[in-house]
């Protein structure tokens, strides 16, 4: 059994490095014009190229830094209007439509209008970036706080614990599995959105140099570019994974 | 009474936006008025502008979510079959999905230049991952006798994924489908709006840079009405004929 899983780990890797060795020889053979399908070797050759001119680090702490902050802010609005429409009737009977009007608006659309108020700024990327993370988080806020157990409410109440408390120290940590939810979700929106803005609005950052690499045909760079944001997006999920698992050992433990 | 008292909010701030804007209190080259904003809607949707924009915004994004749907499907029950392949290309699939798909757009553009098909590339790479993460939980969750029916048949591998795995998972699949729908429409609106010259997005970022914001408004409206549209559209869709199969595999 142990072996077999090795086997796999192993085939894994072979396959991963046999997409790369064809993508290898379809470039050396130019097959597909290299002018748009540089070979691996040439890409990982502009990734150092970049890192030497400094041009890697410091776009990606820009694009990583707009992102974050968005996120941020969409994950504390979401956090607070979602848990306010959960628990109190009252303001989800205000706020529920212009909520449910405003949610399907692809996150990309209010682009224009904040460009106009922001004019092309690093707080208009971190408005847009906050308005599209906001809503998995706000849903998965709702969600949770929806459902938190009625016992527990009912114990609260016993104890005389007031509405903020209870919040506090009761339904917030039975919601979070949903909020985590909702939030890895958004971290990724927050990186699209993030690059987005950059390319519309020519904010230094990764998304903006992709796009200038393709107006001067240097795929290459393109590539390196494309694969750095991979990366980003698979760091970026991996560290908010870990945080979810130390936050939400309690229930692990209690089962 | 609920319901009015969801509609006081939104009233207020239209009354409010109204009349800031006749008298001047709010800036009219961003905030026009809201009776502007309905009369260049109109305008725009009588000259046919308005739908040429919606049609060629729904054609890439409905494109795009058949070449995606389909990738991922396919790619979704082989590896929903097989474990070992799932071992095997799992990882190198796992590195790729975190890459963000609007990066590929700068490529997409090299290669094909503006227009249709640049679109359709960004929107496939977007697609596929849902309704592939959705195909692999469903082809799994097959009834196992439903497969062993199938071993002692000795039906081949293609009829048996014909016959068998894709009605059985179909009605789940097509949940991924839905949600990569909406993803779809977004990205076509993102790409629009980034640099593709055509559909409701470029439509609106050309109107905020010709100082027109009541057109722009106009069609943000817009937007927002074809997406819930086409969403309430799907649920439709779902209700009507996919609930079918999922009682037919429920018997």
């Amino acid at each position: 059994m142990r072996a077999r899983a090795i086997g796999l780990k192993v085939a894994a890797v072979i396959f991963a490095l046999a997409v790369l060795i064809v993508w290898q020889m379809a470039a050396d053979a130019r097959l597909i014009s290299p002018v748009f399908f540089p070979s691996p070797t040439r890409t990982f050759a502009a990734l150092g190229a970049m890192e030497e001119r400094g041009d890697l680090w410091k776009p990606m702490a820009a694009t990583a830094e707009r992102m974050f902050y968005g996120w941020v802010l969409a994950s504390l609005v979401g956090m607070v209007l979602g848990a306010a429409i959960a628990r109190s009737g009252p303001v989800r009977a205000y706020l529920e439509p212009l909520l449910e009007f405003l949610r399907p608006l692809p996150a990309s659309a209010i682009i224009p209008p904040a460009i106009l108020f922001l004019g092309l700024t690093s707080k208009m990327a971190v408005t847009v970036i906050a308005f599209g993370a906001l809503w998995p988080v706000l849903l998965g806020a709702y969600h949770g706080f929806r459902n938190v157990p009625p016992q527990l409410d009912e114990m609260a109440a016993a104890m005389r614990m007031g509405q903020v408390a209870f919040i506090w120290k009761v339904a917030l940590p039975s919601a979070l599995p949903d909020i985590f939810a909702g939030v890895r979700v958004s971290l990724a929106i927050a990186l699209i959105l993030a690059v987005v803005t950059e390319m519309q609005a020519a904010q230094s950052g990764l998304g903006f140099n992709i796009l200038m690499a393709q107006r001067s045909f240097r795929s290459p760079e393109l590539y390196a570019g494309i694969i750095v944001l991979g990366v980003l997006g698979l760091l970026t999920n991996q560290a908010l994974m870990m945080a979810e698992r130390r936050l939400l050992r309690w229930r692990t433990l209690t089962r | 009474m609920n319901r009015l008292r969801g509609f006081l909010i939104p009233v207020v701030l239209l009354l409010l936006w109204e009349i800031g804007a006749r008298t001047d209190i709010l800036p009219p080259d961003t905030m026009s008025q809201p009776t502007e904003i309905l009369a260049a809607g109109w305008e725009a949707l009588m000259d046919g502008s308005l739908l040429l924009a919606t049609y060629q915004t729904f054609q890439t994004a409905l494109l795009g979510l058949a070449i995606g749907s389909g990738i991922g499907i396919i790619l979704g029950a082989l590896i929903g079959v097989s474990p070992v392949l799932e071992a095997i290309v799992g990882p190198t699939l796992d590195t790729i999905r975190p890459v963000p798909a609007v990066a590929l757009i700068p490529l997409a553009l090299l290669i094909y230049g503006f227009g249709v098909r640049m679109e359709v590339l960004v929107i496939s790479f977007a697609c596929i991952w849902p309704v592939l993460i959705v195909t692999v939980s469903a082809v799994r969750g097959i009834e196992p006798r439903l497969m062993e029916v199938a071993r002692m048949l000795q039906m081949p591998a293609l009829s048996r994924m014909k016959r068998i795995v894709l009605p059985a998972a179909l009605a789940r699949i097509a949940v991924g489908i839905r949600v990569g729908a909406g993803v779809a429409l977004v990205v076509a609106v993102t790409v629009e709006i980034v640099l593709n010259p055509q559909g409701l997005g470029y439509g609106m970022i050309i109107a905020a840079q010709s100082l027109r914001p009541e057109l722009m408004w106009a069609q943000l409206l817009w937007v927002g009405f074809a997406g819930w549209t086409f969403n309430a559209l799907l649920m439709l869709i779902d209700r009507r004929w996919l609930r079918r199969f999922q009682t037919a595999s429920g018997r």
